[in-house]
């Protein structure tokens, strides 16, 4: 663990619109700097993508990012993110979304040059490897195309780098679904941050070579997941709040590598980032349920310095299209919030208090994102002497407070989970914080088969 | 033996697989589906009646509780695991046709889609409501369904699919299946679907969660 203390100490300094260490991007937006931008994501309808003739796909995103940018522009828009978060093709195919890069970014620079209108690009390539069962995260034939989109797209005009990578998912699967936190931590804590060491280490050797920002990972494939199954009922929703601390430690590895933020959207873990390291971050809560559903509608935008929306569907409603729509709601979420930055501290708090305490009575995954919960359970993970004890210790500091919110009535209770605080509590607290002991006394339980440990450098 | 029939039952629906699983903790240290059903072939008790009686009520009453949300996934895959460890003792009795199961389950995720949490929940739900399922992994085309359905001719069909551009692969996969074979039964599922597109594709039926698809192929029995 690089990060031994915390960037932000105190609640009341952690809220949406500044980070300790703000990002400046080339056509001056200043992330974290003050306010809060809107970041729009967005992905195709319903149909096929023709690797020989794109030109379909192509003219997709053409009108989407000419008429999300022209609202922006009608809606006064002090600057905008564009993430564009490849398909598989796109990324199988490098010269596919490096094209739609460059489109996105000519009408990005047109607006600039015309109205004054700051934008940036998140190119997110999608992680290829989980194509191979079991994945081979070292050694894919997949890697190629992904670095190559990353580096050319990069030159293309995406000047923050994301991912949401994999490593560890083979595992977390079928620990989620069996709600076994050993294995789920053994997959983030263990998989997860070693995959991260190997590949933000490229990731951000790419983003120093082309002089662009390498901006962070998500657990989206981890965390959300857990929350998507809890929203189903599937999987407890405390369970699911342990998913996410789970998390925190192996997207954190992609700063310790040298990723500035902000750090991506769907990334819960996201605040717990901002208070251990002062990067930026974006999230997205209510208006994105265009996506998907969540518990954390606002309270998921306490502390952001970007505001998302996931991804929408480009397809016409009454208003327009989708993604059009999507930029007038988190237009007017990020107008809000700064009108209260414009108000000074006080107002900010203010503001923020109504974002949290709507929501952290409903859910233990919201509880646990309040600033109040953040910075308490992430002075536990800096205090961890490796990944694994501060996965550990985060885990047991948020059961903790669960448990004490839940006795003095601030948390509601279901008693279906109740049964699930004390298998939690007694399964956290058993793991061994020795690498090699954890590893060995996981690999029993699991289906070996999944898992290449060589692949992770075990 | 009833009673022993019932005490295989109750072992289902409270997921305790065998004696060494610590799981459910009030039944920790007694014998669980695999020891019981393991004696009561052993007493001569008609395997038939093991699995109509016993099996699959009790997988019925953790469908029911699932249902009614009163048990969360977990549970229910253990239940799932303990009715395997009882299956165990009755398979060979399907070959000589003194036991019959539900039928065959071929499921994938359609090609271009590697999305698959959803698609083993369905699986593991429905081996657990008595069918045999074969789990064609993800990224799954036409040849690869239609080989796994040439192998188990009259098998039910499960497509998922998560992202919207791979809907297009769905389609043209349903199509190749009912040119193939016009009397499988094809059952679709994932975040962009619904009855319209199931409708307009050729499938036979929707379902937006596992309950759904399992309800749909016992209906078929």
């Amino acid at each position: 663990m690089k990060f031994k203390k915390l960037a932000i100490n105190n609640p009341e300094d952690l809220y949406f619109g500044t980070a300790p260490n703000p990002v400046k991007t080339p056509r001056g937006l200043i992330i974290g700097g003050g306010n809060i931008y809107p970041e729009l994501n967005f992905t195709l309808p319903a149909m096929s993508i023709d690797k020989n003739d794109y030109s379909a796909v192509i003219k997709q995103y053409r009108e989407i990012v000419t008429d999300a940018l022209k609202h922006a522009v009608h809606l006064y828009s002090d600057g905008v993110v564009l993430e564009l978060e490849t398909l598989i093709e796109m990324t199988q195919i490098p010269q596919m979304g490096i094209d739609i890069v460059k489109t996105m970014n000519e009408i990005c620079e047109e607006n600039f040059i015309k109205h004054g209108l700051k934008s940036e690009i998140r190119l997110t390539p999608n992680d290829l490897r989980e194509f191979e069962r079991p994945p081979k995260q070292r050694t894919s034939k997949y890697l190629e195309p992904m670095m190559e989109l990353f580096e050319k797209g990069a030159l293309a005009g995406g000047n923050l780098l994301s991912i949401e990578s994999t490593g560890g998912k083979e595992i977390s699967d079928d620990a989620l679904m069996m709600c076994d936190i050993k294995q789920f931590i053994f997959s983030q804590a263990v998989l997860g941050a070693r995959d991260m060491n190997m590949l933000w280490e490229k990731i951000v050797a790419i983003a120093n070579k082309t002089g662009t920002i390498a901006g962070g990972d998500t657990a989206c494939g981890f965390g959300n997941t857990a929350m998507v199954l809890a929203e189903k009922k599937y999987i407890p929703k405390v369970f699911a709040a342990m998913a996410r601390i789970a998390t925190v430690v192996r997207t954190l590895v992609a700063v310790e590598q040298g990723a500035k933020g902000p750090d991506k959207d769907c990334g819960y873990e996201g605040p717990f980032l901002k208070a251990i390291s002062g990067i930026p971050i974006s999230m997205e809560g209510k208006s994105s349920a265009c996506a998907h559903f969540s518990p954390l509608g606002n309270v998921a935008a306490a502390c952001a310095d970007l505001w998302s929306n996931e991804s929408v569907q480009n397809i016409k409603l009454l208003a327009g299209m989708a993604p059009t729509v999507s930029m007038e709601q988190l237009q007017y979420d990020t107008r809000l919030m700064n009108q209260a930055v414009k108000g000074g501290k006080q107002e900010i708090l203010q503001l923020q208090k109504l974002f949290v305490n709507s929501d952290i009575y409903f859910d233990p995954q919201a509880f646990i994102l309040s600033p109040k919960s953040v910075i308490e359970i992430s002075k536990e993970i800096v205090a961890g002497e490796n990944y694994i004890d501060a996965t550990k210790r985060g885990c047991l500091k948020g059961l903790s407070l669960i448990e004490d919110a839940f006795k003095d009535g601030t948390l509601l209770q279901d008693e279906k989970e109740d049964s699930w605080i004390e298998m939690l509590k007694d399964d956290i607290g058993s793991i061994s914080v020795n690498e090699s002991d954890f590893v060995e006394s996981v690999l029993p339980t699991i289906d070996q088969s999944k898992v290449i440990l060589s692949e992770y450098g075990l | 033996m009833s009673e022993l029939l019932e005490k295989i039952g109750l072992c289902i629906e409270f997921g305790k697989i065998n004696n060494a699983s610590v799981y459910p903790p009030n039944m920790r240290g007694e014998d669980g589906a695999d020891e019981l059903t393991k004696r009561a072939i052993e007493e001569g008790v008609n395997p038939g009646d093991v699995l109509n009686k016993a099996l699959i009520p009790g997988m019925d009453r953790v469908g029911q509780k699932f249902s009614e949300n009163k048990i969360f996934v977990p549970q229910m895959l253990m239940a799932a695991k303990a009715m395997s460890a009882a299956m165990k003792h009755i398979q060979p009795f399907f070959q000589s046709g003194a036991v019959k199961q539900k039928g065959t389950f071929i499921i994938g995720t359609v090609a271009g889609d590697l999305h698959d949490i959803g698609k083993n929940l369905v699986a593991m739900m429905i081996e657990g409501s008595g069918w045999e399922v074969i789990d064609l992994g993800v990224d799954v085309n036409s040849n690869q369904f239609m080989e796994a359905l040439k192998e188990n001719p009259g098998s039910a069909i499960g497509l998922s699919a998560l992202l919207t551009t791979t809907m297009v692969n769905m389609e043209k996969i349903v199509a190749d299946i009912n040119a193939f074979s016009s009397d499988s039964k094809i059952l679709i599922g994932g975040a962009p679907v619904n009855t319209d597109f199931c409708e307009k594709i050729g499938a036979d039926f929707y379902s937006p969660d596992p309950q759904g698809a399992v309800a749909y192929l016992n209906s078929l029995t």
